[in-house]
């Protein structure tokens, strides 16, 4: 019997699509999985499935009878209680306090760690527990309101192994208890081992329910790419029309960056080097330490180990301005960390020029207007609504991220996700601009979480997995398949 | 809205509209309420004893008053422009007013106002290592550093000092040249016009404005915001130091509560100026015309024989209909 149905839910915000319109059935006594390559709608159908966000269209079912979500908490009264990608905790307080602010019982949230034998001080501050701890505490805290479906959202992804094999102990066990367990995970393998059913989910629509076991690893990331592959190309077609791929690239340059052993966070030893007049790709699903190496490399956030250096100088950066200094920029993914809301379009160009005391007098305006209007013509921004950024469209407000580093000057840009929630025709002018900088000499080192944009603006692409390098393709062969199979760390036939 | 109707401007667009208007150029605005009121003044005067106000002498005299003040409220629009708030800028007045009209006598002029301006400037540059540094809330680090202050002083104003105000601080906080024009525009004309001019064409002016619209986004670009924060506690200090000085050869004699009625109207001549209150937006031309209108009002209060209790219900009644107001326009967008 069905427990939860869920039929052509939907979800936009604006002209935005989360979620296109998905259906999703879970039986009683099952572990289904929900998967999809990143922004296809998992999350979004999640959060929608358990009130905290509302959805536009469709309907969901609970035993038969529809439901209205409304909100968390009614959501776990209903009996859906969800474990979220980001730790839901205060980091300020006690274990014990956040468990006591959702209203949870803390001794039944013990009892069930105890049953996981996971050992957690429950007077310790929550933000000195570390992350794999914080995820099993969350877990419990969802098993303690004893639901009929528990909704897990990517929670493997910061266990190490053991702890891992303990939320597999906790989904066998709901399974035999005849309740179930909506399971997200990039990872197939525990696919495989672990889920009933699986529901694939691609640009926002259900393409289709699986059942794992019999179909294999390979072919479930064929869903997940569906018939794309051949679209991607007849896309790269068009946009090649455009002098993307310079043939000056990378032969006799010389190295700009070079990174050795370098270790922070979950990244667990990287090394690559960048030459100038190169795009090279980094490519990962979520949570493989991409974060963490564009955060090392801008000077964000400071390595615990390896060896950065830029032309030949060891680079290690305190803050941003470092590595600013020695030429590294960052064009980030979200906007409003990179952007000065309220202030006009030419103050945010020019921003970075006065960042340090020597910048402090005077301005030279001439000067100032010259460099910001070649940035603006160079990357086409629409000054229209000039006088505050917060007013531009979010592709021309990307456009102003990248401005401000052609403004100022740069050796190595390192382009996080640029064109997240942009339009098409803007994608295409912001590739056009990289390969054009590439070949003017500049070195860049590009994240996407759209797999379809590395052929077309790399050179090289490394795939990143569990916090190592564990792939390199040139740029023409990465295409989806083969990204894909690497960044799950399938790699015996990317090697060759 | 029905297809057929045609689309007309109702009344609350049209509002909506006036408001994108004034909150785009609020000197507009704000030009207009300080004439309005100095006619209601003028009207109120007349009324009540047959006088005028709207007289050479009665703007000569506003200016005279509100320069005090608009120098208290220079400091404090650049520290609100950060986002932040200095709530010491009273207790600093004050401890400049003391120390230059204590030391003139021992150590002559100079040497008084120099010491009166570098006490000033290192009250504020403890400010600024406490909110820059250290990361504390200004809100509590500047109350603190001000009741630290004040406690200072009151020790101090029980010893035994020669006080005695400079004649060149008496002239300068009290007196008028060609008949009209007052000592202490001298002082206040060039650090606004360095204010204004140093917002828009300075480097440093660009930071300030930057820090204040958003702190993450000035790191990732390379600005050591602590740099920025630093350098403007310190200069409201300073400012605040000047406007002590001022209020010192205004009342020819320091007292512990010489400039304490100032300290919530310089939060009020930045919000009335247009300076938002959480930091990015605004400058120094709004506040000069809040630190005027403000200066009327009491006039007009004086006029009318208001109380101290009821001036001060005013003002904080002006801050929060205009934070109310300032709320309500940014969320329309």
């Amino acid at each position: 019997m069905s427990l939860l149905e869920a039929r052509n839910v939907g979800k936009r915000y604006g002209p935005v699509v989360a979620l296109e319109s998905a259906s999703l059935s879970v039986d009683a006594g099952e572990v289904h999985a929900l998967l999809g390559a990143n922004g296809a709608g998992k999350s979004t159908l999640v959060k929608i499935l358990t009130g905290v966000i509302q959805r536009d269209g469709g309907t969901v079912e609970l035993r038969g009878e529809p439901v209205r979500v409304s909100s968390p908490s009614r959501a776990a009264r209903i009996g859906l209680a969800p474990v979220f990608q980001d730790p839901a905790l205060v980091p300020d307080l006690t274990v014990a306090q956040n468990i006591r602010l959702t209203a949870v019982d803390v001794d039944a949230v013990r009892q069930r760690l105890r049953e996981m034998d996971v050992d957690v001080d429950f007077t310790e501050q929550a933000g000195d527990v570390p992350l794999p701890l914080l995820r099993m505490i969350d877990l419990a805290r969802a098993m303690a309101r004893d639901p009929q479906l528990l909704l897990l959202d990517e929670i493997t992804a910061a266990l190490p192994s053991d702890l891992a094999e303990r939320v597999f102990a906790v989904m066998e066990d709901w399974r035999r208890r005849g309740r179930s367990v909506l399971f997200i995970t990039h990872r197939l393998a525990e696919v495989i081992a672990m889920c009933d059913r699986a529901t694939v989910l691609r640009d926002g629509r259900d393409v289709g329910t699986l059942v794992p076991r019999e179909i294999g690893e390979r072919q479930i990331v064929e869903y997940m790419l569906g018939p794309e592959a051949a679209t991607a190309e007849a896309h790269a077609a068009e946009v090649d029309e455009t002098p993307l791929k310079g043939a000056a690239a990378a032969e006799a340059a010389a190295t700009t960056l070079e990174v050795t052993d370098l270790r922070v966070g979950s990244l667990a030893g990287v090394s690559f080097s960048l030459r100038a007049g190169e795009i090279l790709g980094v490519a990962a699903l979520e949570g493989q330490g991409q974060n963490d190496l564009f955060a090392v490399l801008a000077g964000d956030r400071r390595a615990e180990g390896g060896e950065m250096s830029v032309t030949g100088k060891s680079l290690r950066p305190r803050h941003p301005y470092d590595a600013i200094r020695s030429g590294l920029v960052l064009v980030p993914a979200d906007r409003l960390l990179a952007l000065l809301p309220q202030r006009s379009v030419r103050e945010n160009i020019a921003a970075p020029r006065y960042n340090r005391l020597g910048r402090w007098g005077p301005i030279n305006p001439r000067e100032e207007r010259r460099r910001v209007a070649s940035a603006i013509e160079a990357l086409q921004i629409d000054t229209r609504a000039q006088r505050q950024v917060r007013r531009l469209s979010g592709g021309n407000q990307q456009k102003v991220t990248i401005a401000r580093w052609l403004a100022s000057g740069f050796q190595t840009l390192l382009c996080f996700d640029p064109t997240r929630g942009i339009d098409v025709g803007t994608k295409r002018q912001i590739y056009a601009l990289l390969r054009r900088l590439a070949d003017d000499g500049a070195a860049i080192l590009f994240f996407s979480s759209e797999l379809s944009e590395f052929p077309l603006v790399c050179d090289r692409v490394l795939t990143l997995f569990g916090g190592r390098i564990t792939g390199e393709l040139a740029g023409e062969g990465a295409d989806e398949a083969s990204l894909l199979r690497a960044m799950h760390g399938l790699v015996e036939e990317v090697a060759s | 809205m029905s297809a057929g109707t045609p689309q007309v401007a109702t009344p609350a667009a049209r509002l909506r509209a006036a408001q994108r208007v004034l909150s785009d150029n609020p000197a507009i605005a704000l030009t207009f309420v300080f004439v309005a009121l100095f006619v209601v003044t003028d009207i109120v005067n007349r009324a009540q004893s047959g006088k005028a106000f709207l007289t050479p002498t009665q703007v000569s005299t506003t200016f005279l008053y509100a320069a005090p003040l608009a120098l208290l409220a220079a400091g404090q629009t650049l520290v609100m422009l950060t986002g932040g708030v200095d709530l010491s800028v009273a207790t600093t007045a004050t401890t400049a007013a003391f120390v230059s009209s204590g030391t003139a006598h021992d150590h002559g002029t100079g040497y008084a106002l120099l010491l009166a301006l570098a006490f000033g400037f290192g009250i504020g540059l403890v400010n600024g290592i406490g909110v820059a540094i250290f990361r504390v809330n200004p809100l509590i680090m500047t109350l603190g550093i001000s009741s630290v202050t004040l406690g200072a002083l009151t020790i101090y104003s029980q010893t035994r000092f020669v006080a005695l105000v400079p004649n060149i601080v008496n002239t300068l906080g009290s007196s008028r040249f060609f008949k009209y024009v007052p000592y202490d525009l001298l002082v206040w004309a060039p650090i606004a016009a360095l204010i204004i001019l140093g917002l828009r064409f300075s480097g440093f002016g660009r930071m300030i404005f930057a820090v204040g619209d958003n702190p993450v986004a000035c790191r990732l670009a390379g600005v050591r915001v602590w740099q920025v924060l630093l350098l403007v506690y310190a200069l409201c200090g300073a400012f605040s130091a000047v406007a002590g000085i001022l209020l010192v050869g205004f009342n020819d004699a320091a007292d512990l509560g010489i400039a304490a009625p100032f300290l919530l109207p310089s939060v009020a001549a930045v919000v009335i100026g247009g300076t938002s209150i959480l930091g990015g937006s605004g400058g120094y031309g709004g506040t000069i015309l809040g630190a005027l209108i403000l200066t009327v009002l009491d006039s007009l209060l004086t006029i009318l024989n208001a109380s101290q209790a009821l001036k001060q219900i005013l003002y904080g009644a002006i801050i929060l209909a205009l934070a109310w107001l300032y709320a309500r326009t940014s969320s329309g967008d």
